[in-house]
């Protein structure tokens, strides 16, 4: 569109930066993993916690999450996809390994 | 009323306001753009049906290998970075549409072909070498759910490459114009959902097999 020529000078910061992290937490996700310096619990969480940062990385470097045309009902839909996700993962679990704990 | 008139002028530099946006210029481009963050929304449920049965029956080998035994580092962590690589190019074509350069903009949707097909072709011979060791879906309850997990995962890429192929006719067909930036906004949306979901097969079936 109009006007497009003078930005095409920018560079693709924004994706850059978004790339590089992604990669960074990937690699510290495998070398906590093969390193085996913690117990199998703490790296879970730790690791689990760098897989959410992923999630942000892509919604807010790639996705372009925070755009919308008026009101952003589409962060209410995947807000409502994302805690059903949680509901039905760790509900799950909860119900199906409750037997191994009471026996 | 003069706070009326200070709300109507936001920023104008960012890409937070949508109007100067080909792909919401269309009275149906942002709605379909909403209908697919609630697809996505839908599709993660499937995805959590998936995992949270991984996760029950992961242990489940039946005396036949484990996810220790079948998971090896390099393979994986080739496969992620290709995924994570072909989400940045799907974000570059979509910054080149932005800047009204259709060249590059297939240029990137091209190698973010290439590099899903990639992914999809070391997945593949990851698969094959397992059922060549006898690892097949029929063995256990884990390899079962292994295989519908990250085979759901491929099929998606797989889908997603056939789609993104067809798009990349379209734009070299018809140029960028309201219409293909909303097919390759949306293709672009899926693409990264995807690569979300392979950082949790990532996590919870590679890692977690290594880990164990």
């Amino acid at each position: 569109m109009n006007g497009s020529t003078q930005k095409h000078a920018l560079f693709p910061i924004k994706n850059v930066i978004g790339f590089g992290l992604s990669l960074l937490l990937t690699f510290v996700a495998i070398a906590l993993g093969v390193s085996h310096a913690l117990a199998f619990g703490p790296v879970m969480m730790i690791i689990m916690g760098l897989a959410v940062l992923q999630i942000i990385v892509q919604l807010f470097f790639f996705m372009h999450f925070t755009e919308s045309d008026g009101p952003a009902y589409h962060i209410i839909g995947l807000a409502i996809g994302i805690i059903n996700t949680i509901a039905i993962i760790a509900g799950t679990l909860w119900i199906m390994t409750f037997n191994s704990q009471v026996h | 009323m003069s706070t009326l008139n200070h709300y109507k002028e936001p920023e104008k530099q960012s890409h937070s306001t949508t109007s100067e946006l080909l792909e919401y210029q269309r009275h149906d481009g942002p709605l379909n753009i909403l209908g697919f963050w609630i697809f996505l929304a839908t599709d993660l449920l499937l995805f959590a049906c998936l995992f949270a049965t991984y996760l029950v029956i992961r242990t489940h080998v039946d005396g036949g290998p484990t996810d220790k035994d079948l998971f090896e580092i390099p393979g994986f962590t080739i496969e992620t970075i290709l995924l994570l690589a072909s989400s940045f190019t799907g974000s570059l074509a979509v910054y080149e549409m932005r800047h009204n350069d259709k060249k590059r903009l297939l240029g990137w949707l091209v190698v973010t072909v290439l590099l899903g097909l990639g992914f999809i072709g070391i997945e593949v011979s990851e698969f094959l070498s397992y059922i060549r060791e006898g690892a097949t879906m029929q063995r256990s309850a884990f390899l079962s759910a292994f295989f519908t997990l990250v085979g759901t995962h491929g099929s998606h890429v797989s889908l997603g490459i056939i789609w993104m192929i067809s798009i990349i006719r379209q734009v070299a067909k018809y140029g960028i114009e309201p219409i293909n930036a909303r097919k390759v906004f949306i293709i672009g949306l899926y693409w990264h959902f995807l690569d979300i979901v392979w950082i949790f097969i990532f996590t919870v079936v590679y890692m977690t097999g290594v880990v164990s």
